[in-house]
């Protein structure tokens, strides 16, 4: 009897075992071929032309203003080009990053996806060739002069998928992000603390609304992630922005532990010791956070963009947006910032010529607009379109001004496939004071060089 | 089709027959949980980000798990959790169960409800509620706060000292329920007699629930241990909406682990290790709890 089921379960094993006997991945994407990739003259732009074509596409274009242009500009390809079909997929964020890996190396892969910027997503879509490069089509279409370097760099990565921030363009973002400061005016005017112009006269606003029994600065970070904007923003008071770029990039001959990164930890610390943040912020939610600055609740919030319209319907006119004060070094500001999820096109995609034609479209000038008209941030020609509200103003203004100078940095935890969780477990020890800043620095550099060494 | 007596043997025989009727179960059981066991455990003798080749690896990702000291942590912190989860509740169940029992309380099948509505509860849905619960300004800072003990207010889940208990706390209150109806239900079968026998010997409530009720309700102490001991090693979502293994990594739970390595950071092999291991230490707690419990029932 015991031995039977033993027998049983020896066998079992084995046809089991014998069922997956290979490596795995071995059956599953083709791995990317450069010689097929076509130059700039045989690409067909002409999107009229190529026949009948259906683009299935996945996007997470799903909230509010996003959604809207989305369906628009898919509304008006249609009508230009009756002859491509768009079947559109939309999932939220969370639900694209987690599908998206099984999509690609399936056998009925979509052809054109949204796909994060980052190592772990993008980047191994390349490593593993499942992505197109899209360089020809940037000659072609012009891409290349249209969007700046600095832009076309994050969604840029070297064909073997091992350098980001250079190399070949993988991607198309529609929109831009920025991270800056919020201001409460109202209470600033109460207050009676002029909007600071410098990080000198930021530090005394912090001052002084700490005095005045205020909090000065808002911050949720009980996720882990938010505090890593706030320090992005005070990273670009001391370091310089390509320092920053190298280490935001995960590109090799960086360093974590400089003394101009210490200044920017100790700065973190002196705030907390202030009692300058939301009290408990450690245990705070990141959406309660803000939704308590619209309340009057804070006087600063350090945070991106994508808050506008929620920030700008609670508080109207009472809020303002402004790039973070030049570097004490002198020069133009520098804050993190980046671009939505870019649109890539699959190396499973049947016809890439119209998958091309199509991510034009979503890129092309008139699309700025309708990006704009439904209150999201243009990724290019930003500062020539208007804006939904004031606050909007101050958003694309500010976004028009720091990419043209050459100001947007990464988000740090771009950098190795591990810096996002490091980088945020690191900064609740930082500002919980059970790691002094030399000590987290000192993690962040062995997750960073640890990762650029190989 | 023609019924036909077998000319020999006795019924049941030949014993290996039994297993043509355990064969359809056991084929279902073979696609959907044996063969993803052992693909598991096959794809953690990998390097595999899911996507390429992946390259042989050996052992080498159990050594990870094994001296990687965040991830050891990860299963220390599931141990601390399997207090909060199991035998908390079981303590807090047994105590429950016995005054509910005992006394002929008005409405029983109201309370036993309230106590198990936990359960019915989805998870997620929970964890957000406990959030609000232990934020800076949530009920039990406001509680404190009005009582005066202004100075003992903290972001429950953000403090390092507190975020691993305050999780925990959290599967108390949620198993508590379910300890309590299962004991109750052991309870309800005991015979009236053997109360009635111990009351005439002189037997106290407290001597009366320590030789009466607690020996026959061994068998639904294990049942409860075990379906309790298991949550607390699985738990996923708990941690995933509440802490996202925070402050710092002082709450991560070797799920959460799981979840990361495959879906986040793309290491697949390590994540069916992580996984693999965890399914041995659910296994072997469970058979400890079984063989005692059963040792109690013979």
């Amino acid at each position: 009897m015991n031995r039977t089921r033993t027998l049983l379960l020896a066998l079992t094993a084995g046809a089991g075992l014998a069922l997956s006997a290979c490596a795995p991945g071995s059956s599953g994407s083709g791995s990317g071929d450069a010689s097929k990739a076509p130059s700039p003259e045989t690409v067909k732009t002409d999107a009229a032309a190529l026949g009948d074509v259906t683009l299935t596409v996945w996007d997470q274009e799903v909230r509010g203003g996003q959604a809207k242009q989305i369906e628009t500009l898919n509304a008006d390809f249609q009508k230009t080009y009756p002859n491509i079909k768009i079947k559109r997929v939309s999932r939220s964020f969370d639900d694209l990053v987690k599908t998206l890996r099984l999509a690609l190396s399936g056998a009925d892969a979509p052809d054109v996806v949204q796909a994060n910027n980052t190592r772990s997503q993008m980047g191994e879509f390349v490593k593993a060739g499942q992505l197109v490069n899209l360089d020809p089509y940037a000659a072609a279409y012009g891409w290349d002069k249209r969007y700046p370097q600095s832009v076309r760099n994050v969604a840029s990565y070297s064909p073997d998928g091992k350098t980001f921030g250079s190399g070949s363009l993988f991607g198309m973002p529609q929109v831009g992000e920025v991270v800056g400061i919020f201001s409460n005016a109202a209470k600033l005017k109460t207050l009676g603390i002029n909007p600071p112009k410098t990080w000198a006269e930021f530090d005394a606003a912090l001052a002084t609304a700490k005095s005045k029994g205020e909090v000065p600065l808002v911050l949720g970070n009980l996720e882990k992630w938010p505090a890593g904007h706030v320090f992005g923003v005070v990273q670009g008071r001391f370091t310089k922005a390509e320092d920053i770029r190298t280490l935001g990039f995960g590109q090799s001959g960086g360093n974590w532990v400089t003394p101009e990164n210490t200044k920017a930890a100790r700065t973190l610390v002196d705030w907390v010791d202030k009692g300058y943040f939301s009290p408990g912020f450690n245990g705070l939610d990141y959406d309660p956070a803000w939704q308590g600055f619209t309340k009057g609740k804070g006087v600063f919030l350090i945070a991106g963009s994508w808050l506008q319209a929620d920030l700008s319907a609670a508080m109207k006119s009472d809020v303002t947006f402004s790039l973070p004060p030049a570097p004490e070094a002198g020069g133009t500001p520098v804050t993190t910032g980046g671009t939505g999820l870019p649109f890539a096109i699959t190396q499973k995609a049947k016809n890439k010529d119209a998958a091309a034609a199509y991510i034009n479209f979503l890129t092309s000038p008139d699309a700025m607009k309708v990006l704009a008209e439904n209150g999201n941030l243009p990724v290019v020609e930003t500062a020539e379109q208007k804006a939904p509200d004031a606050l909007g103003t101050d958003i694309f203004a500010a976004f028009g001004a720091v990419s043209k100078n050459d100001g947007l940095v990464p988000y740090l935890d771009w950098a190795t496939p591990t810096m996002g969780d490091t980088l945020g477990a690191r900064l609740q020890d930082l500002l919980a004071k059970k790691l002094t800043p030399e000590k987290a620095l000192e993690a962040l550099q062995k997750d960073y060089s640890e990762f650029t060494s190989k | 089709m023609e019924a036909r007596a077998r000319a020999h043997g006795p019924p049941g025989e030949p014993r290996r027959i039994g297993y043509l009727f355990v064969l359809p179960a056991f084929l279902v059981y073979a696609v959907f949980a044996l063969y993803p066991l052992l693909k598991a455990v096959y794809l953690s003798l990998f390097e595999w980000d899911g996507l390429t080749v992946g390259t042989w690896a050996g052992l080498s990702n159990y050594r990870e798990v094994l001296t990687d000291e965040r991830l050891r942590a990860s299963f220390t912190h599931a141990l601390v959790l399997m207090l909060f989860f199991a035998v908390v509740p079981l303590f807090v169940g047994l105590l429950l169960a016995a005054i509910l029992h005992r006394a002929t309380v008005r409405g029983l099948g109201f309370f036993r409800t309230v106590v198990f509505l936990p359960q019915v509860v989805a998870m997620v849905v929970i964890a957000v509620a406990w959030r609000r619960i232990y934020a800076p300004d949530g009920s039990i800072n406001a509680v404190l706060r009005s009582i005066g003990l202004e100075s003992w207010t903290r972001g429950w889940l953000g403090e390092y000292a507190f975020a691993l208990p305050a999780v925990g706390l959290i599967g108390t209150w949620f198993e508590s329920g379910l300890v309590t109806v299962l004991l109750l239900a052991g309870m309800g079968r005991i015979s009236r007699d053997l109360y009635e026998a111990a009351r005439l010997d002189g037997a106290g409530a407290v001597r009366e629930f320590f030789a009466v009720t607690l020996p026959s309700v061994r068998g639904e102490i294990a049942v409860a241990l075990t379906l309790t001991v298991i949550a607390a090693l699985k738990t996923f979502d708990l941690i995933y909406m509440t802490t996202s293994g925070g402050p710092g990594h002082t709450t991560t739970v070797p799920s959460y682990e799981v979840y990361r390595q495959a879906f986040e950071l793309g290491q697949v092999g390590l994540a069916c290790t992580i996984g693999v291991c965890l399914t041995v230490i659910i296994f072997a707690i469970s058979f400890v709890i079984t063989r005692v419990g059963d040792r109690g029932a013979d």
